[in-house]
């Protein structure tokens, strides 16, 4: 073995010309990067929100919510990409589907499992007040549902922009270039310049979802979760317990 | 399918083996750091929040990104398996302290103040009434950090340590569908197996709650 020499890990992290410039290939990936992570939630959302609202409303169809929820947390999100790699072949398509893939079920489980923790007293208000199914859902439920929607919309996020990294290992563009090119290159500078990008990316982006989150869910919403987070309740392990998330709902990179 | 399985069984046992241990060594890890940190998180309530954020940022670090910076933090050879070892055993404390932390809040009160009546001491009270009353909540934790750890440490393979992820980076270098789809059949079967018998172990630890269930 032969002794490694000194890296310094921050050469291509502080070099200008990556930064600034026509060449300049950090912001150009990073945009990528963002871009890619936004449209594939968007489309995610899309297709797992209605979904989950309707599982979550009707209560018909929760054994499929809950699972696909598990299911896609135990699927490695590596083996999904390489899988429709080779299905579909190499581009931008089968990784967009691999992405979908991997977003749709946080947010599907997440939304079912918010409306169904709404108290049963507020819908019967709601109800009593004569407001139609369509009302009940969203001027009632959805309301009081989104602190935990957004719970799944964040950790979908999260588990994209993490997946997106490993995309580049096929072909794909955004901050995981700099760790694939690096590593077939032994630059491990450009290597720690991605690791650090990407990590720096993504709670950047938690921080903003966070905010969001802040700015749209309801004072009252928010104040009636935090108690409810705090443990009051003397019973845990009651039967209702199951359907809900664990107790740490951002459970996917 | 069958050829390809009987052809190479021992990479794929191989690969399985080590899937395993890399795995679920970190589940350990984690957990072990996690019980004393939670705990404190509680004994503290100013800890809580820091805690909570804390964990809560680390655990927003992509895997990737995580596995190739370690590296450089602590002076190991990227290719080393140890630093899959330390990401991993990194997510599951940032999971597991909060919900450590969140399953001993959800037992105080009326449970606590009868171990005190009781004349339980405050030792005896954490080891006897708390932490086996906080057993469902955390054993749920454990889960999650389980199944996840599981499906991310294919996402080493990408760095050149071997696993059932080399079966993805096999598949895509030949063009070959099998080692693709037998990799994620075994992950996947590897997180429902340690699923059910950590479902398994709380329906045997915590007797209690069935008769409460009813």
């Amino acid at each position: 073995m032969t002794v490694t020499p000194m890296i310094n890990y921050f050469a291509f992290l502080l070099d200008r010309a990556n930064w600034v410039g026509a060449n300049a290939e950090i912001p150009q990936r990073l945009l990528e990067h963002v871009a890619y992570t936004l449209v594939t939630v968007a489309i995610s959302a899309a297709i797992a929100l209605p979904v989950g609202l309707l599982i979550g409303h009707t209560n018909r169809g929760a054994l499929l919510a809950i699972n696909v929820g598990n299911a896609g947390r135990a699927l490695p999100t590596f083996g999904l990409l390489s899988l429709m790699v080779i299905l579909i072949g190499t581009g931008t398509l089968p990784v967009l589907v691999a992405l979908v893939v991997l977003a749709v079920p946080p947010i599907l489980s997440a939304t079912y499992a918010g409306i169904r923790s709404v108290e049963p007293s507020a819908v019967n208000a709601a109800i009593g007040m004569g407001m139609r199914p369509s009302q009940v859902l969203f001027k009632a439920e959805v309301p009081m549902a989104l602190p935990l929607i957004f719970g799944g919309l964040r950790s979908a996020l999260l588990q994209v922009c993490a997946t997106a990294t490993v995309a580049a290992y096929v072909g794909f563009g955004g901050l995981g270039r700099f760790l694939i090119d690096g590593l077939s290159t032994n630059d491990y500078a450009q290597v720690f310049a991605g690791a650090v990008l990407v990590a720096v990316l993504a709670i950047a982006l938690d921080f903003l979802s966070a905010a969001v989150q802040r700015a749209v869910v309801s004072p009252g919403v928010r104040a009636r979760s935090t108690r409810v987070g705090s443990g009051a309740r003397p019973t845990q392990s009651g039967p209702t317990r199951t359907d809900q998330p664990a107790p740490t709902a951002g459970t996917s990179r | 399918m069958i050829d390809y399985i009987t052809d190479n069984r021992s990479i794929i046992l191989e690969a399985l083996a080590q899937h395993v241990w890399l795995s679920l060594l970190p589940v350990v890890i984690g957990a072990v750091l996690a019980l004393p940190v939670g705990y404190l998180a509680v004994r503290y309530p100013r800890l809580y929040q820091p805690v909570v954020n804390l964990g809560g940022l680390i655990y927003s670090i992509p895997s990737l990104a995580l596995f190739l910076t370690l590296p450089a933090v602590l002076g190991l050879r990227v290719l080393d398996p140890l630093n899959v070892v330390a990401a991993l055993s990194l997510y599951t404390f940032a999971l597991l302290t909060r919900t450590v932390a969140d399953a001993l809040l959800s037992v105080q009160g009326q449970t606590t103040q009868a171990a005190f009546a009781l004349g339980y001491r405050p030792v005896r009270q954490l080891v006897g009434v708390e932490l086996p009353m906080a057993l469902p909540v955390m054993l749920a934790g454990l889960r999650v950090a389980t199944v996840s750890n599981i499906s991310l440490v294919s996402v080493s393979a990408f760095v050149g340590v071997p696993n059932l992820g080399s079966l993805f980076t096999r598949g895509l270098q030949l063009d070959f569908i099998e080692p693709i789809v037998v990799g994620i059949v075994l992950s996947v079967l590897l997180a429902a197996i340690c699923d059910v018998a950590i479902v398994a172990a709380q329906h045997r630890l915590t007797p209690w709650s069935r008769v409460g269930a009813r």
